[in-house]
């Protein structure tokens, strides 16, 4: 059996988004800009593809810009915000679990004479309202924080925080890549200026993002080039990419409610039996403010790489922390925000479920991942098997 | 990322465990690094007899435990304090950069076990002699 369960860091690109985009790599290729009839094809789907994915979250068709990926998308919040306002003031805020996209782009900033304030979570992963409070000041330009956070799926107070930011005349970002296939995004409900996403986190191709640019924000160009995107981001159109994005936001939109039970459904079973059949594990999210995808565990006495390729050999994709940081050998930022203690951190697992992922594979997993932790903590010098608990080292 | 030894070694370790009473023992590393060592010897005649291993770590740690293990049975104890990380990733045909760190503390659990077991062989030593005056 093969169950992937790893939704948060990829999603599969639904056949139906595949069809809808076909047409344009070959037939209709012209280029977007071009004025002749090859062009104006293409340029219509691409307009069409912008209204469908305006409407859906709340904004006009000229507030929304195609980037080449999520992390492109933040990369122009934070930096274009905070460059392009460095006379009203060089102070930005963030909080401390954004995705590395917005993590990097600040420290950027910081390496060229910004300051960075980045905010607490709780042991939930959530960020306090009453935190921004005390760090934000007239000298700030800019506050990110994200909607959703990508390895505990936690979902922050966004409206608040915004609010917050505009009584003192900073400009709102929000990273809303890991939200979009789950929530009913919204840019005037949320009260954001700047919200980004990414197609393939809901069922749509990957190399394709939007930044959301609320009318009347000015910002720094992050790609120059030619006059696409009304000047604002240089590159050729991806047709086909930005017509896939738009019919997998429609598709995801249309089918959301039916989804996020089955998902919800799916995770609930999976944490209860986790929970119940696997001493020493620990959950961490926040139970009441997350996505229905999502669930993290951390297993003690036991490391994560360790776990990850267990599951693999089994079958299973999951993740350890986040995907991204696979590289690196840090435990995860967020957890470690959290307060989750470092030699717990090493052996967590991030499990994110997907529309497609059955009840049985969700079994076949826990029976599987019970294996794999018995299996390493038979090897581990922290866990004494025999007493079914801990060793004094 | 691992080449297909690693992978088998991991997958498969041998030597898991530990041996009771053992003749030598050593612990190295800590949990906030995200790794730790432990290795117990039997030793008879200043030569390992039988060695076994717990670790908690990555797949790489695991594996060069499991090796080092099985490459020191058979050794003299003097054999086996030359036994270097390097020749341990050599055995599995290399190990990735950033996971080389990995395979030292194999090493450094060796010749921790084996300074036990002389530390345990010198008290014997003093033991006897105290007895010789008595």
């Amino acid at each position: 059996m093969k169950v992937y369960l790893d939704h948060a860091a990829t999603t599969p690109c639904d056949k139906r988004v595949v069809e809808a985009m076909l047409p344009y790599f070959s037939d209709e290729f012209g280029n977007a800009d071009s004025q002749h009839f090859f062009g104006r094809d293409t340029a219509k789907a691409v307009a069409d593809a912008r209204e469908t994915i305006s409407q859906l979250i709340g904004c006009k068709p000229n507030e929304l810009y195609f980037t080449g990926s999520g992390t492109e998308a933040d990369n122009w919040a934070v930096k274009g915000v905070a460059l392009h306002r460095k006379d009203k003031g060089n102070h930005i805020i963030i909080s401390a679990i954004e995705h590395h996209a917005v993590l990097t782009a600040a420290d950027w900033l910081e390496n060229n004479g910004f300051v960075v304030t980045r905010l607490p979570v709780d042991s939930t992963g959530l960020v306090s309202v009453s935190d921004l409070e005390k760090v934000i000041d007239d000298q700030t330009t800019l506050v990110s924080v994200m909607y959703v956070n990508n390895e505990v799926g936690t979902i922050q107070p966004i409206k608040q925080l915004a609010d917050v930011a505009h009584r003192y005349g900073a400009l709102f970002h929000s990273d809303c890549v890991q939200a979009m296939p789950y929530l009913d995004v919204n840019v005037g409900q949320l009260g954001v200026d700047l919200l980004s996403m990414s197609a393939h986190k809901f069922y749509g191709p990957k190399g394709v993002g939007a930044l959301y640019i609320r009318n009347g924000v000015k910002l720094d160009k992050l790609i120059c080039g030619g006059g696409q995107e009304r000047s604002q981001r240089g590159g050729t159109t991806n047709t086909p990419a930005v017509v896939g994005m738009a019919k997998a936001l429609e598709l995801s939109r249309g089918e959301m409610d039916k989804n996020n039970a089955h998902i919800a459904a799916l995770r609930d079973h999976f944490v209860d039996r986790v929970l119940k059949e696997i001493p020493y594990v620990r959950f961490n999210g926040n139970y009441e403010h997350r996505i229905p995808s999502v669930a993290n565990f951390s297993f003690e006495f036991v490391e994560g790489e360790g776990i990850l390729m267990l599951m693999d050999f089994n079958g299973i994709a999951v993740s350890s922390g986040s995907a991204c940081s696979s590289g690196s050998l840090d435990p995860s930022h967020v957890l470690l925000a959290m307060g989750v203690p470092i030699e717990i951190s090493h052996g967590s697992i991030r499990f994110s479920f997907g529309k497609d992922n059955t009840m049985e594979e969700v079994d076949y997993t826990v029976e599987k991942l019970k294996d794999t932790i018995s299996k390493l903590r038979e090897m581990s010098p922290l866990f004494n098997v025999k007493t079914g608990g801990t060793y004094n080292v | 990322m691992y080449n297909q030894k690693v992978l088998d070694a991991f997958a498969h370790p041998q030597n898991v465990g530990e041996i009771e009473n053992p003749d030598g023992e050593g612990t190295v590393g800590n949990a906030t690094c995200g790794d730790i060592m432990r290795i117990t010897l039997r030793i008879e005649n200043d030569v390992i007899v039988d060695a076994k291993f717990q670790t908690f770590g990555c797949a790489a740690a695991i594996a060069t435990s499991s090796t080092a293990t099985q490459m020191v049975i058979g050794m003299t104890v003097d054999e086996a304090l030359k036994l270097t990380n390097a020749r341990v990733v050599e055995e599995l045909e290399g190990l990735p950069p950033q996971k080389i760190h990995c395979s030292v503390l194999a090493e450094e659990a060796i010749k921790k076990a084996i300074e036990d077991y002389r530390a345990k062989q010198q008290n014997i030593q003093l033991d006897k002699t105290k007895i010789d005056y008595v």
